[in-house]
């Protein structure tokens, strides 16, 4: 990866405004609207079937929205067809045409926009430069490894410069050691292009490690929109929070108002809820494993929420001890940092669970 | 490279782009014109009053009244049912041998199984005639050394022994691919649950072949049924298609009965299609999963090998005779009321090549104008059913694929009827012009060709045609720039199989070659064989039509062995 590319154009924006999209009585993309900025390295994050790969499709003009609108650079791209869009896709098969060489598949985009024999062959040298696939391009795809094969299909779509790109799961295809490497990769080639670029993915790690910013998606709805960081800390509804990281849900009712609000878990246990919180409808109280700590049986001191619980199972998991410990009915998760000599906590025994208060969360569907 | 436009305002897609419709109408039209006109014609005069358009059932019901036809339908059944039991008497020892044992030369009796196929059956039915034949080499040993003869030619029975000869092929590759599709799970499950040897293949392994026997046994039943040229050349008149040919030909064609024949003849297809597909309903049982490897293959034991190998070489020397038969015969002077020729010469090939070779030549154009045609409706349908969302795309492939219901010389009839109505400037009429010949061959072959483009469109992941347009290809510079390149090995083979039976189809054609100079070579073949003296010269054509086809086939599978390992799609 050596050789130098430069955009001409300057990096564009993308806004999806009042997407919807039926197939039948089937309502997949419900309300969908996003503003990505220019140069941003964007995911579509969800479950499978969330609407994900059918957004990013409908950019590339695969799919036809019922109503609403996408833009990019500002200009509506709705009524377009896929050839005349200019937003570059990378497939999640990556799509290389096994008839030709790899020369001839990143060739093709330039041949079809009418580009100089000359300058073609310029731009394929210098895309497969990029992705340090120079010394391949006599090769046919099939005698590629994974890998290279995902490189190549990234060269194909950089070498017409589109105004966008598009990833459409492309790590998915590719071995566990693999992906950490051309995740890097890939996130070093947009920043070098300064292309605005959207990610498709369902594995969370991916999208945290790369992205600027993340659209979580469940059910054809996006749920949030935020950095990584954001997603993490403050989740905006019991979705998210479970879908990035784990997160221990204890479900229950709050009573009492103003600053003497407690929340009754399921069970009995009551949790004084601090003043400031915002507690939705319906909400239910959440926090992840590595906020609480375990402790032996016994009344808490200072303003850490002491509850009585017994240890159901334990799993080593070598820099700490996940413990499942039950608070009445519901079993919650702990992270504990091991160190070695110290005690653990044996199954079937009494503890207690204490949790800052400000480590809480209540959160609604 | 003017973009199609798909931008009409939404609601989109629900017909499709300009180009898509008048493709689809062009090939609509031409289905029409060439298959469903001539076939209603047909049926509408057998429907109606001779010479007016009174709709009548009196023709069917003469039909009934008269016993020659009632005769010809119970032969023509009679012939067909046994043809699918011998066929698969001959299919089913070497499907069974070749895919479940460990077999020397299993690559070979696949490969010779299907040699009958390159051969038309009628060609095949003058050797066998000579072979085992009432004074044939085989009956001339049975005399001499044992005092009696075997009557394998007589009557039916030479109809049935030529055409189980010709067509078991067919069941040998279906029943074969179907055992080879069997995982090896399934076996080793009811051998751990006690089930062994002939049991288990009895109560697991052939159940689960079952609907690849049926596919190849409707075939075989259909074809023999449908099969003019062989009954005629072994002189058995009363079967359906003989009579309905020679209802035809010497009546006239504005009698009543040919007609009605032929639409007896389109529903017993209709039938036997309808069954096979309602028995083979939900029964798709190809249970090769990831890392299944087929049937286990079993080592015989010595005695087994004997056995094995003796059937083997036994129904492969029965089907092999034709050849071998027709190859004697067209080096041989004079070959009668003897085992062997009695001296040898290459005069016929001389004669074939020389006064005949129109044939040839004929046959030549004729086929590769078929095959050509078979092969752009077959990529067009195929891309217009499986790629876009056009109404009514499914009725071209149905139009298309109803051919494989409609015999032959049902085909023949039609054009004959339809088309000498209709006229060019000169008054000849479009019946008698050679390019019928050509559209008769093509729709008779469409079906084939159509689906060996299906399945290689099918083949081809939809991802590598948007990732084209997604670079900037409209639709129309992707099919051209990567559908069609994909598909070439699918093409190529449609092509082939279209080519090589469209040259050595008789059934439809018999009926429409005006002269000689427009013949076809199976047409000249069925004239030389119909006489002595024709025989040798006959022979010859015989011979180099069974290498034309066989060089074809090879050279395609070549070619396409070729491409798919440049591909590295092999393996």
């Amino acid at each position: 990866m050596n050789a130098t590319v430069s955009l001409t154009t300057p990096a564009v924006a993308v806004d999806i405004e009042g997407v919807n999209l039926s197939y039948g009585t089937n309502h997949v993309l419900k309300d969908v609207n996003l503003a990505i900025k220019p140069g941003e390295f964007f995911a579509f994050l969800g479950p499978s079937g969330c609407g994900k790969t059918t957004l990013l499709r409908l950019i590339a003009g695969f799919n036809h929205a019922g109503t609403g609108e996408v833009r990019i650079g500002g200009k509506p791209i709705t009524d377009l067809p896929p050839w005349k869009r200019d937003v570059g896709m990378v497939f999640q098969s990556y799509a290389l045409w096994p008839h030709m060489t790899v020369r001839r598949n990143v060739a093709f985009g330039l041949e079809e926009r009418g580009v100089k024999r000359a300058e073609v062959e310029r731009r394929v040298e210098a895309a497969l430069g990029l992705v340090g696939l120079a010394h391949l391009a006599e090769r046919r795809p099939s005698q590629l490894s994974g890998g290279q094969q995902q490189r190549v299909a990234v060269a194909r779509t950089v070498a017409v410069e589109p105004k966008v790109l598009l990833l459409d799961e492309p790590l998915s295809n590719l071995d566990a050691k693999m992906r950490l490497q051309v995740r890097r990769e890939l996130r070093d080639l947009q920043q070098r292009l300064g292309l605005t670029t959207i990610f498709v993915t369902h594995d969370q790690e991916e999208a945290n490690t790369i992205c600027d910013r993340i659209a979580v998606m469940n059910d054809g709805i996006v749920q949030q929109v935020g950095t990584p960081m954001d997603l993490y800390e403050r989740p905006a509804n019991l979705f998210v929070a479970g879908f990035l990281g784990t997160a221990n849900i204890l479900s229950g009712k709050l009573a009492g108002s103003g600053g003497t609000r407690v929340f009754e878990i399921e069970g009995g246990t009551r949790v004084p809820v601090p003043s400031e919180a915002i507690v939705p409808e319906g909400a239910k109280l959440v926090f992840r494993p590595q906020h609480a700590s375990l402790g032996d049986a016994g009344p808490a001191g200072d303003e850490m929420l002491a509850l009585p619980c017994t240890v159901a199972n334990r799993e080593f998991l070598g820099a700490s001890v996940r413990y499942g410990v039950r608070i009445g009915t519901t079993e919650v998760a702990v992270d504990v940092p091991f160190q070695s000599g110290s005690g653990l906590f044996e199954v079937g025994s009494g503890a207690t669970l204490r949790l800052s208060p400000h480590a809480l969360l209540w959160l609604a569907a | 490279m003017t973009a199609i436009p798909t931008s009409a305002p939404r609601p989109r897609r629900i017909a499709g782009t300009p180009g898509q419709i008048a493709l689809a109408l062009a090939i609509a039209a031409f289905l029409l014109m060439f298959l469903v006109l001539p076939v209603a014609t047909v049926i509408y005069v057998a429907f109606t009053e001779k010479g007016t358009s009174t709709f009548t059932l009196v023709n069917f019901y003469d039909f009934v009244r008269t016993e020659l036809f009632m005769r010809s339908l119970w032969n023509s059944f009679y012939v067909s049912a046994m043809s699918v039991v011998w066929a698969s008497v001959f299919a089913l020892p070497l499907a069974y041998l070749t895919t479940r044992f460990v077999f020397r030369g299993a690559a070979i009796v696949q490969t010779l199984g299907f040699l009958p196929l390159i051969m038309p059956p009628f060609v095949g039915a003058v050797a066998m005639q000579l072979f085992f034949g009432r004074n044939g080499s085989i009956n001339l040993l049975l005399d001499d050394w044992f005092g009696f003869k075997i009557d394998f030619m007589e009557g039916l029975n030479g109809v049935i022994f030529v055409q189980s000869v010709h067509y078991f092929p067919f069941i040998l590759i279906n029943l074969s691919a179907a055992l080879r599709n069997v995982d090896r799970a399934m076996e080793e499950a009811a051998q751990n649950l006690g089930s062994s040897g002939f049991r288990l293949f009895r109560r697991i392994v052939f159940p689960l072949a079952m609907p690849g026997y049926l596919a190849g046994a409707s075939l075989v039943f259909v074809k023999v049924f449908d099969d003019l040229a062989t009954p005629l050349l072994l002189n058995v008149k009363d079967m359906l298609a003989p009579q309905a040919y020679l209802r035809v030909t010497s009546i006239g064609i504005a009698d009543p009965m040919g007609y009605v024949i032929s639409v007896v003849l389109i529903i017993a297809s209709v039938l036997a299609m309808w069954l096979s597909a309602r028995a083979l309903k939900g029964r798709d049982y190809a249970t090769t999963q990831r890392g299944g490897g087929g049937l286990a293959k079993r080592v015989m034991t010595p005695m087994e090998a004997v056995f094995g190998y003796g059937i083997v070489i036994l129904i492969l020397a029965l089907v092999l005779a034709p050849h071998l038969g027709l190859l004697l015969l067209s080096f041989a002077t004079i070959w009668s009321f003897s085992p062997l020729p009695d001296a040898y010469t290459i005069a016929h090939y001389g004669r074939v090549f020389g006064e005949s070779s129109v044939y040839i030549k004929n046959t030549l154009i004729y086929a590769t104008i078929a095959g050509g045609i078979d092969v752009v409706l077959g990529v067009a349908i195929a891309y217009l059913v499986l790629r876009t969302k056009l109404i009514g795309r499914e009725w071209l492939d149905w139009m298309a694929t109803a051919a494989l219901a409609i015999p032959g010389v049902v085909l023949g009839i039609g054009y004959l009827r339809t088309f000498y109505g209709i006229t060019l400037p000169d008054g000849t009429p479009l019946a008698a012009l050679w390019i019928t010949i050509v559209m008769a061959l093509a729709i008779r072959r469409l079906p084939y060709a159509l689906r060996a483009c299906y399945a290689a469109l099918q083949q081809i992941s939809v991802s590598l045609e948007e990732a084209a347009e997604n670079l900037g290809a409209t639709k129309a510079r992707t099919v051209r720039r990567i559908v069609v390149p994909l598909m070439a090995g699918g093409i190529l083979a449609g092509f082939v199989t279209s080519f090589s039976t469209a040259a050595v189809e008789l059934s439809a054609t018999l009926m429409l070659v005006q002269s000689n100079s427009d013949a076809p070579l199976a047409y000249g073949l069925y004239v030389f064989m119909q006489s002595a003296a024709g025989r040798g010269p006959g022979a010859a054509l015989g011979v180099v039509a069974v290498i034309l086809v066989a060089a074809c086939t090879f050279l395609s599978h070549l070619i396409i062995e070729r491409s798919q390992k440049a591909k590295g799609m092999g393996h």
